[in-house]
């Protein structure tokens, strides 16, 4: 199982529930805007803890509430590429990207797959939206996760970049070989890219 | 223009502010860092005893200190047993009281300038694989540095005009502890001190603008794109 996960949290008024189980491949995360998707991201990642639950992938516990485990987030090896690119503003795109990396032995094919070459010294407000969200799949990319979570990659691009980031997602997919979580509200995306859609 | 008795006057007082804004930024980072960060009981009241020394009476915060730093009192006693030293009618304590009064307006400008840090980076940055402390060096840092330093600059300005607190806890000793606000207090009571007055007061308030210009711009900047999308 790629990923297994059954989580519950309560967020004020509204309880976020979700169990699904996944093999290798693209995970579609669907569901309307406000069902929650992105909580179950951040909870994968660490980022929010779980009432109850546990959550494994590619067979290791990263959270088990009865068993009392939960990792840090820095030890959970999540590629994280979160819906607004969250560059870290005062740092240029070079440094962006090896923030996470253990070497800059990747840099260059990372470059390459991304086709931001030349934005690496770059400051991240000058990016454009497709340009920033590249960015910000190379930076967790080149810090060698075990698996990805990607929020919503495809929003706010217009028709061009969101075709070009779709081509990038497939390839990731089917070269990379990393498990992926992807979360979407939209149908026709979910369609194309999962491997299997979870419905939340 | 200056004499240089008045220069020496000068000296000390950059002298003073400068040690007493040094000694007090990691104070005052380490207590805004945690009125902005930290949830405890007792938060409230933590937050307006740093604030004291912006509301009582500065006479009473020099008197506070008198009693502590006397040769008796418990930090005054300490320093004497362990160092032997003692801070009374010197510069140090004049630094002391500089920074003491200078701690609250460098805690509120830090405070503010970690609050705008967004969150949402700091995890970023931890999905990334840093720990906490890696996270705080390379990202909360940096970005509330310019708050930082606005605040110190702010502090620096706040104690080069400490009088209240300064002249009950160490006196007006001419060449230790009389700094540009005391020696202007000095010129005000000797007969034709007026033109020293006139001289100190102009260049008090040259010093003071430049400070809360250069905070000014530091907080400006702190403002101005170091925040995401």
């Amino acid at each position: 199982m790629s990923f297994d996960v059954d989580v519950t949290r309560r967020l004020g008024d509204s309880e976020i529930a979700c169990r699904f189980a996944a093999a290798d491949g693209l995970t579609v995360l669907f569901g309307p805007s406000g069902a929650g998707k992105t909580s179950v991201l951040n909870m994968i990642a660490g980022l929010l803890r779980p009432d109850a639950g546990h959550v494994r992938v590619a067979g290791e516990t990263l959270f088990d509430a009865g068993a009392g485990v939960d990792l840090p987030p820095e030890r959970r090896g999540a590629g994280y590429v979160f819906q607004e690119p969250r560059l870290f503003p005062h740092l240029r795109v070079r440094a962006n990207l090896l923030y996470g990396a253990p070497s800059d032995d990747r840099l260059a094919e990372t470059i390459a797959l991304l086709d931001i070459a030349g934005l690496l010294d770059r400051w991240p407000r000058s990016l454009s939206g497709g340009e920033a969200r590249r960015v910000a799949i190379g930076r967790a990319l080149l810090a060698e996760p075990r698996f990805l979570l990607l929020d919503e990659p495809l929003s706010s691009l217009d028709r061009a970049r969101r075709e070009e980031i779709m081509g990038l997602i497939e390839r990731l997919r089917d070269g990379v070989g990393l498990p992926i979580l992807m979360v979407t509200h939209d149908a026709a995306e979910a369609e194309r890219l999962g491997t299997r859609i979870v419905s939340l | 223009m200056l004499s240089a008795e008045e220069w020496g006057i000068v000296g000390l007082s950059l002298k003073v502010g400068l040690v007493a804004m040094l000694a007090t930024l990691p104070v005052a980072f380490a207590l805004a860092y945690l009125l902005a960060r930290g949830r405890f009981p007792g938060k409230l009241l933590v937050d307006a005893v740093i604030h004291l020394p912006l509301v009582v009476p500065p006479v009473v915060t020099g008197w506070v200190l008198l009693l502590a730093f006397a040769p008796a009192g418990p930090i005054g006693s300490w320093l004497q047993g362990w160092f032997g030293v003692s801070v009374l009618f010197r510069w140090s304590g004049a630094a002391i009281a500089a920074g003491v009064m200078a701690l609250p307006l460098m805690v509120r400008a830090i405070r503010l300038s970690i609050e705008a840090v967004d969150r949402r980076l700091e995890g970023a940055a931890r999905t990334l694989g840093a720990g906490r402390w890696r996270v705080f060096a390379t990202i909360t840092l940096p970005l509330s540095l310019p708050g930082i330093l606005a605040g110190a600059v702010l502090g620096f300005a706040r104690g080069l005009g400490e009088f209240g607190a300064t002249i009950t806890f160490v006196s007006n000793v001419p060449g230790e502890t009389r700094t540009l606000p005391l020696a202007i207090y000095a010129a005000l009571q000797t007969p034709g001190g007026d033109a020293l007055v006139w001289r100190l007061s102009a260049i008090s308030v040259a010093l003071s603008l430049a400070a809360l210009i250069g905070s000014e711009l530091l907080a400006r900047r702190a403002g101005r794109g170091l925040h995401v999308l």
